[in-house]
């Protein structure tokens, strides 16, 4: 199991420097840890690996210190420990780069990599000193050509997160967690990433990296452990010894699998409710072409960012369209209007639950009266008990749970969350529904239910889209399916007709290495 | 594709912050109401105390009242912008600008020709275009409201200088109606009291049982999100801003019928008091929370102080002192019973 490293090989490696035991860590619904183990040695790169919701991001959270586990226990150099704070952490020798880089945009390259501990005497920042010190850094990692002078906003992801890195060291750093680092980088820059890595790992620092590409795993990594919906299915298996088919069979085999409701054997009665002609958005996407039927479900397939999302919401006129129509029942609809869109009978389930489709501290009610208030009031006055009766009756015929009309919708789980904004607009009678991501941040086991309502929806006639970018959803729940690439429908076939690997090929097409 | 399980994650984060089902009932508004109304009575018994009976009468708890009254019908306004998402600094300058335009020599010769409400009229014109000035430009021209109020606080001020040319307009003879009826007293409490009571209870139905309060908590909770669901924010936001405008058009006629003058030096500092009242009373100034009720306590909190201090002959400066640091205090202690739930 734990067979020597194919990393470089100093005095240092062998050592345990954390480890962590049964770490178990609960949020309101979700139980997102579920007893992780994992031990990281000084000087060795270690990998994380599980696929979407297997608990990588929350556990790398607990170790950075911004979560606390509910149970289990944390060991640092031999001793136990607990990362109470994301200073503790740092004080440890911790330090995490998110993908999600968290540089302040407005400051130099200098500030950034000083920010919290600025090299200063008596409060006064040594701008001399501090630019020296970063241009070693930065020298360190293989980037003298940043400038500590240059503004961060204006470097390119790659070097932001070279700055990122450089911060990490400006620390006395132990241990480095790289949360997908590939994802912004070219070839060229993975490569150079793997140069720094090594030579960090040589200097006895401990590497935990987390990554979807195979290939990178097996170039950089000495042991991996693989999560799976919470638990450690394996740890410390050396990567040269773990042939790919294990690894894949440990990050699969999901403890539930999706349900998807039965197609009919003919969608809808074949009346065009929704048609889209040409539909652009400058610098977006252009000439997309959509048709739904009443009773159709129409799903869009496509890599984060390949603008599935802002082609539903200029759809639903959330964002104007420069060129283009949107006819619904044979209306054209103005360009940029939602409330126009509303009227018309479209509704939009938004990929951003929280920030964009509830009021989280509103009460459910009011969440799903929110679009057709005008049927509650007379003169503007509302009857809240008949907005009520009528919530109750949705929430009750779509199950939400916990049961409860008045409680605030930031108390429920993800899948009933989802539940609700979809009961928004089952209140207005909607014609045409448009979801984006609709079983992001739902548990597995709701997502069948939620797909079953998709489906009943359908069922009455109304004209369903659905984005997602996993594309077995969009297969399994779809009548037909478009696949868009690059702001650009690519193809678009009956869902019996194309299977996952298709579709792969379709989206990735470009990006595939040999 | 971990993207997404950072979002898992961040949602994860999101309902971690639920509240704790006993403490959350101080968080509730009527707990935080229930403990605004302990500091208002902890407030009446130091008065009492240091005062006695000039504080503990009818008379004075009218005067107190008469105190609120202005003010408070600026702070019901302000209460529906800041819950919208906005704040208005420049109520204090429309009060001014509307008490001169309705005490001008024609203004006032109009209204002694026709009626004297042509001076409610005016007022509460004026006091609306200056909202919606406010309004249109925050929502359509997409100025900050803090500096687009800020812009109108300077403008208002200067036009009601040049209107009245700094001086003191008398309201004449000519329209003693309007004294009288403002001055009345009905069932013996003050005109103006009622009128600020009236507007306080309108206040509350418009924002608890219609759909312009609900979209007014929609729109500043999460304007994304009530612009997904299909509400006009942009006009919703010009309608807050007219709203306050039309309260700061009432506010100038009670102080009008209060003095018999209209000055550009009326309503001065409005602003703070009507924000001050209304943070107190535990409204969010990041907008999506607040009652009028809070409102309303906040600003006879105020009242109560200001009508303490000045039976017990302390002067305006100390009550200032004292008014920033209630501030201060009811700020620090809304944030601990919020994190204290929070944990």
């Amino acid at each position: 199991m734990t067979s020597p490293t194919t990393g470089p090989t100093t005095g240092s490696v062998g050592t345990a420097l954390l480890q962590m035991t049964g770490i178990v860590k609960e949020f309101p619904g979700v139980r997102a840890l579920d007893g992780v183990d994992l031990d990281v040695r000084a000087g060795e790169v270690h990998c994380l690996l599980g696929q979407n919701g297997a608990g990588k991001s929350t556990l790398i959270k607990v170790l950075s210190g911004f979560h606390q586990p509910d149970a289990g226990t944390i060991t640092w150099d031999g001793q136990v420990t607990s990362l109470s704070t994301p200073a503790r952490a740092i004080e440890h020798g911790v330090a995490t780069i998110y993908q999600e880089l968290d540089l302040v945009p407005h400051l130099d390259v200098a500030e950034n990599i000083f920010l919290g501990h600025e090299v200063s005497v008596a409060g006064i920042t040594q701008r001399g000193r501090a630019h020296q010190q970063a241009r070693e850094l930065l020298g360190r990692l293989g980037h003298s050509e940043i400038s500590p002078t240059r503004l961060v906003g204006s470097l390119p992801p790659a070097a932001q997160q070279i700055v990122s890195m450089a911060r990490a060291l400006s620390h006395d750093t132990r241990l480095l967690v790289l949360d997908e680092p590939s994802a912004v980088l070219d070839q060229e820059e993975v490569k150079n990433l793997f140069r720094v890595i090594r030579g960090l790992t040589a200097e006895g620092v401990a590497v935990v990296y987390i990554s979807h590409r195979l290939e990178e795993i097996r170039e950089i990594g000495d042991r991996l452990t693989v999560l799976k919906d919470g638990r450690t299915v394996a740890t410390g298996l050396a990567v040269a010894d773990t042939p790919t088919a294990e690894l894949i069979r440990l990050m699969t085999g999901r403890s539930i699998e999706y349900v998807f409701p039965p197609r009919p054997e003919q969608p809808g009665d074949g009346r065009p409710v929704l048609e889209v002609r040409d539909l652009g958005l400058a610098g977006v996407f252009t000439g997309v072409d959509l048709t739904v039927h009443a009773g159709e479900i129409v799903g869009l397939a496509g890599l984060v960012g390949a603008g599935r999302s802002e082609i539903i919401e200029t759809v639903y006129g959330a964002r104007r369209a420069s060129s283009g129509t949107v006819t619904v029942d044979g209306k054209k609809l103005r360009r940029g209007s939602v409330q126009q869109a509303v009227r018309a009978g479209m509704g939009l389930a938004p990929e951003e639950r929280k920030s964009q489709g509830l009021l989280l501290d509103e009460a459910v009610f009011k969440n799903i009266t929110v679009s057709s208030m005008g049927r509650f009031a007379r003169l503007g006055f509302l009857d809240s008990g008949e907005e009520r009766r009528r919530a109750t009756e949705l929430t009750e015929s779509l199950d939400v749970r916990p049961a409860g009309v008045t409680r605030a919708a930031r108390t429920l789980s993800g899948g009933n969350q989802q539940k609700i904004v979809l009961a928004r607009w089952l209140m207005r009678d909607c014609r045409v529904l448009l979801l984006d991501e609709p079983t992001r941040g739902v548990d597995v086991g709701a997502r069948s239910e939620i797909y079953q309502l998709i489906r009943s929806l359908a069922g009455r006639g109304v004209a369903v889209v659905v984005v997602s970018s996993e594309i077995e959803e969009v297969l399994g729940l779809a009548d037909r399916v478009l696949v868009v690439r690059e702001g650009e429908v690519v193809h678009e076939a009956a869902a019996t007709a194309i299977d996952e690997a298709g579709v792969l090929d379709l989206i990735m097409e470009r990006k595939v290495p040999a | 594709m971990s993207q997404d399980s950072a979002r898992v994650e961040r949602a994860a984060l999101d309902s971690e912050r639920e509240p704790n089902p006993v403490l959350g009932v101080l968080r509730t508004s009527v707990g935080r109401n229930a403990g605004l109304v302990v500091a208002l009575l902890l407030i009446c018994v130091v008065g009492a105390i240091t005062a006695g009976d000039r504080f503990s009468s009818t008379d004075n708890a009218l005067t107190i009242l008469r105190l609120a009254a202005t003010i408070g019908v600026v702070s019901i306004g302000m209460t529906f912008v800041i819950i919208g998402g906005g704040i208005d600094l420049s109520v204090g300058a429309i009060v001014a600008l509307s008490s001169v335009w309705c005490t001008t020599l024609a203004t006032q010769q109009m209204a002694e020709d026709t009626h004297w409400i042509v001076m409610v009229g005016v007022a509460l014109l004026v006091g609306a275009g200056c909202g919606l000035v406010n309004g249109l430009l925050i929502a359509y021209g997409n100025i900050v409201p803090f500096i687009m109020t800020l812009a109108m606080l300077a403008s208002a001020r200067g036009l009601a200088e040049i209107i009245s040319d700094k001086k003191t307009q008398i309201v004449g003879s000519g329209v003693s109606g309007f004294k009288d009826f403002f001055n009345k007293d009905v069932l013996g409490v003050d005109v103006q009291i009622w009128l600020f009571a009236l507007v306080a209870v309108v206040g509350w139905i418009l924002l608890n049982r219609t759909t312009f309060g609900r979209r007014t908590v929609a729109v500043g909770g999460n304007p994304e999100a009530a612009r997904l669901a299909g509400i006009d924010v942009k006009r919703h936001t010009v309608y807050l801003y007219v709203l306050i405008g039309v309260c700061c058009g009432i506010a100038a006629v009670m102080l009008v019928a209060k003095t018999y003058t209209g000055s550009s030096t009326h309503g001065n500092l409005y602003e703070l008091d009507a924000i001050a009242a209304v943070v107190i009373g535990g409204t969010l100034l990041t907008g999506g929370r607040g009652t009028i009720v809070g409102t309303v306590l906040g600003v006879l909190i105020f009242s109560t102080l200001t009508n303490i201090f000045i039976l017990n002959n302390r002067s305006f400066s100390e009550q200032s002192l004292f008014k920033g640091a209630i501030i201060v205090a009811a700020v620090l202690l809304q944030q601990r019973l919020a994190s204290r739930s929070n944990t």
